[in-house]
């Protein structure tokens, strides 16, 4: 039985990791909704090259929403950063990853 | 060969010098000959005479760029195909005239020589006159000199003389280092000024920072994983709500109405305060008017028991308004009064300030409150319209209105009195005024709809042509009451002083008709307990008790002023009060005197105040006046004024209508019996 449930949950788990999970974020919602979008593009897109996706993240948001915008795209890592209010996004991507998005020039 | 030299070289300078002379000489002599000459045209030797005819004819002459020499047909043999060939492009140019420059590039050999030369001739300062020679010499000889080269002439003698002298003077003159700017040889003159600069002035700001803070986490393999399960979880229990939502939904729904409700009374704050301080305001007068209260609730005038069958009347409160001083009293019901534009509704509890106070553009001239809705005050206005107001809505206007259109009065109501509600449920109320007209208004869906139920002005004509003195052509209705029973019966009191017993189905006559009064009739009232009585007062100074079925009265008062109202007690059926306009207030009771008022008490401080109406309290033993001034005075009568009879025969008082009806037809049988005996 518990085995069964298990495979159930793993199959929601697989199920629910194709879309992003918002950790944190205090964008405004019609830019948060963008840059999850991208967020999801890039990693989709380069899914086995993260220094690939970052770099597309940071080079669309520079074009979208002005300079100068950080990503970090990971499995796991340990961050203290300063970004400018109402300009960052954390969010989980795909189940392994997370993506770190923010705003300081 | 010592002299040779300075010879030729005087020669020279002076040939030079000479020959600049000459030049300018030329030049000047050219320049004044463009002025004269330019008139008389000089003729060359050889110009053709002309005739006129000849001079006249023209010659058109077309200038074009092409080359009349220039070959037409030239022709080449072309290899490649083996054959001659005419060439289209034939080159057009043809060279009239043409010079050779005689500018020397510095870096030249010869511009470099040049250079050098002309050093030394600056540099000779000592010896000027013989280098300026020289120099002279030199740019003499430079032209021809060119041209020997150009042509690449063996001349060299006269270089070779130039570079001897040049050593010469080289040994002369010490070399100077100097290096002299090349003259001008078109004369030009440089000058350079410079305009003032504006001093440049350093500013700057700086902008706020965009705002920053801080954000930290971390992130790895399983709080990823925790995240997604708990969002699994979540988007299960939505999954489950939203089976439920429908009701949730409406729940929600109600929820925030009620929220908005709670929010709008929270938002009223004036609204919850005022109920406090209305009722703060009654503790205040509670303890101001104290002793008034405690008058009204317990104290019995003892002097009564030494005094046979008179009473007093005690002065209690006083109502007054500011804004409605000076303004009649024409009203009073219950605690009311009004005032011209002015409603106001006084409690017992607070005499300093009115509960409720309506203002309207007429003067109100009478009301009356509905008996089982006694929030709807229904008033007659001086202009002849109606209006009801209702107490529990905060405006201060009327919410039904008569108009001129709705059938109002032409003439100021007198009086107005609410009816029961008739067969549909709809509020009615009568209204009588001076134009003749008596006028029933139904309340229907917010609109007030009236109906004629008399005509006093017909009637009368016609009703009074018996008695033969009629000279008026209108009846003015003043007052009017229903009969307490007959639901149909009422009666109207006029300003001629007849009064009318009409009733509500017939329309185009009277049931009866009193020749009661000399001068308007102020009001009549039938009894509260016997059905058959009724009671006029008019300006006649006159107080007339009557059996509708007779004609003539049963009692009559002479006040001595007058009657501006009366009123019968509720408590007894024999009790009555008047109010005359010289400021007193009479008590009758027929039980114990029926030719003289029991009480007769002036009641107002001024002498001139005229008291208009009188009321009773229905419970309390009070009575209110109201007056020309607008004040109203609350007096409570004493316990004579109330006593009821025959309490001394140790019998079992008896009580109730029968009593009170049996106590008033005893009286009117001796009446009667004394008409009826002559």
């Amino acid at each position: 039985m518990g085995e069964t449930e298990g495979k159930k949950d793993e199959a929601d788990y697989k199920r629910l990791q194709t879309f992003p999970l918002v950790r944190h974020s205090d964008m405004p919602e019609e830019m948060r909704v963008e840059t999850m979008e991208l967020c999801v593009t890039a990693c989709e897109k380069f899914s086995n090259n993260n220094e690939s996706a970052a770099k597309m993240i940071k080079e669309t948001m520079d074009k979208k929403f002005g300079s100068s915008w950080h990503v970090v795209i990971g499995e796991g890592f340990g961050f203290e950063i300063t970004h400018e209010v109402k300009n960052l996004l954390y969010l989980y991507f795909g189940g392994t990853l997370a993506v770190c998005v923010w705003k300081c020039s | 060969m010592a002299p040779k030299p300075p010879r030729k070289q005087s020669v020279g300078m002076g040939r030079g010098a000479r020959k600049r002379d000459e030049d300018s000489g030329t030049e000047v002599g050219e320049g004044a000959d463009e002025w004269t000459v330019s008139k008389a045209a000089v003729r060359p030797p050889d110009q053709l005479d002309l005739t006129d005819a000849e001079l006249k004819e023209e010659f058109t002459r077309i200038l074009t760029a092409n080359n009349p020499h220039a070959p037409q047909n030239i022709v080449r043999y072309s290899f490649k195909e083996g054959t001659y060939k005419p060439i289209g492009f034939v080159n057009q140019l043809a060279v009239h005239f043409s010079q050779v420059g005689n500018l020397v590039p510095k870096d030249s050999d010869e511009g470099r020589r040049q250079h050098y030369r002309d050093e030394l001739a600056a540099g000779s300062q000592e010896s000027a006159k013989v280098v300026l020679s020289d120099a002279e010499i030199i740019e003499e000889d430079e032209e021809p000199k060119e041209a020997e080269v150009e042509a690449g002439s063996q001349s060299e003698i006269p270089v070779a003389e130039v570079a001897e002298k040049v050593t010469e003077e080289e040994l002369v003159t010490p070399k100077q280092p100097k290096e002299r700017k090349l003259t001008n040889q078109f004369n030009f003159s440089d000058r350079a000024s410079q305009t003032l600069n504006h001093p440049l002035r350093g500013r700057e700001c700086q902008m706020e920072p965009p705002p920053r803070t801080n954000f930290s986490a971390t992130a790895n393999q399983w709080e990823i994983y925790d995240a997604y399960v708990e969002e699994l979880k979540k988007q299960e229990k939505t999954k489950e709500k939203e089976k439920t939502k429908t009701p949730v939904a409406k729940k929600t729904g109600k929820m925030a109405l009620r929220k908005l409700t709670s929010m709008e009374s929270q938002s009223d704050d004036i609204t919850k305060v005022s109920q406090a301080a209305k009722i703060v305001e009654r503790m205040v007068n509670q303890n101001t008017y104290d002793d008034v209260a405690q008058d009204f609730k317990y104290y019995e005038d003892a002097a009564d028991e030494y005094r046979d069958q008179e009473g007093t009347l005690l002065p209690l409160w006083k109502f007054q308004n500011d804004k409605a001083k000076r303004l009649a009293v024409t009203a009073l019901c219950d605690f009311m009064k009004q005032s011209r534009g002015m409603l106001l509704l006084y409690s017992l509890k607070n005499p300093s300030f009115p509960e409720y106070i309506f203002s309207s553009e007429s003067g109100i001239m009478c009301l009356d409150i509905h008996v089982d809705h006694p929030y709807l005050v229904v008033v007659g206005h001086y202009d002849g319209n109606v209006a009801i107001y209702n107490l529990k809505k905060p405006q201060s206007q009327p919410s039904f209105r008569s108009s001129a259109k709705s059938g109002k009065h032409t003439d100021p109501v007198w009086q107005v009195k609410w009816q029961k509600d008739d067969m549909d449920h709809n509020l009615n109320f009568f209204s009588v005024s001076s134009d003749g007209r008596i006028v029933s208004w139904t309340l229907v869906k917010s609109e007030l709809v009236h109906t004629d139920v008399i005509k006093l002005k017909v009637e009368g004509s016609t009703t009074e042509a018996p008695e033969g003195l009629q000279l008026h052509t209108v009846g003015c209705g003043t007052a009017f009451d229903f009969h307490k029973e007959i639901d149909y019966m009422f009666l109207v009191g006029t300003e001629e002083g007849k009064i009318y017993k009409c009733s509500k189905s017939y329309s185009s006559q009277f049931l009866d008709t009193y020749d009661a009064h000399n001068m308007a009739v102020d009001a009549v009232t039938w009894n509260r307990y016997h059905t058959k009585v009724f009671m006029s007062c008019s300006s006649d100074w006159t107080v007339k008790i009557w059996d509708h079925t007779i004609k003539t009265p049963m009692f009559i008062y002479d006040l001595n002023s007058a009657v501006g109202d009366v009123a019968w007690a509720p408590y007894s059926s024999t009790v009555f009060a008047a109010v005359t306009t010289d400021g007193k207030a009479h008590v009758f009771d027929l039980a114990i005197n029926k030719y003289e008022a029991i009480c007769n008490q002036p009641v107002v401080a001024k002498k001139k105040t005229k008291i208009t109406h009188v009321e009773f309290n229905p419970i309390y033993p009070i009575i209110i006046v109201g007056d020309d001034r607008g004040h109203i005075t609350c007096l409570k009568l004493s316990p004579n004024l109330r006593k009821m009879p025959k309490e001394k025969k140790g019998q079992e008082v008896q009580k109730g209508p029968a009593v009170e009806i049996a106590k008033l037809d005893k009286l009117l049988n001796l009446v009667r019996e004394v008409k009826t005996k002559p």
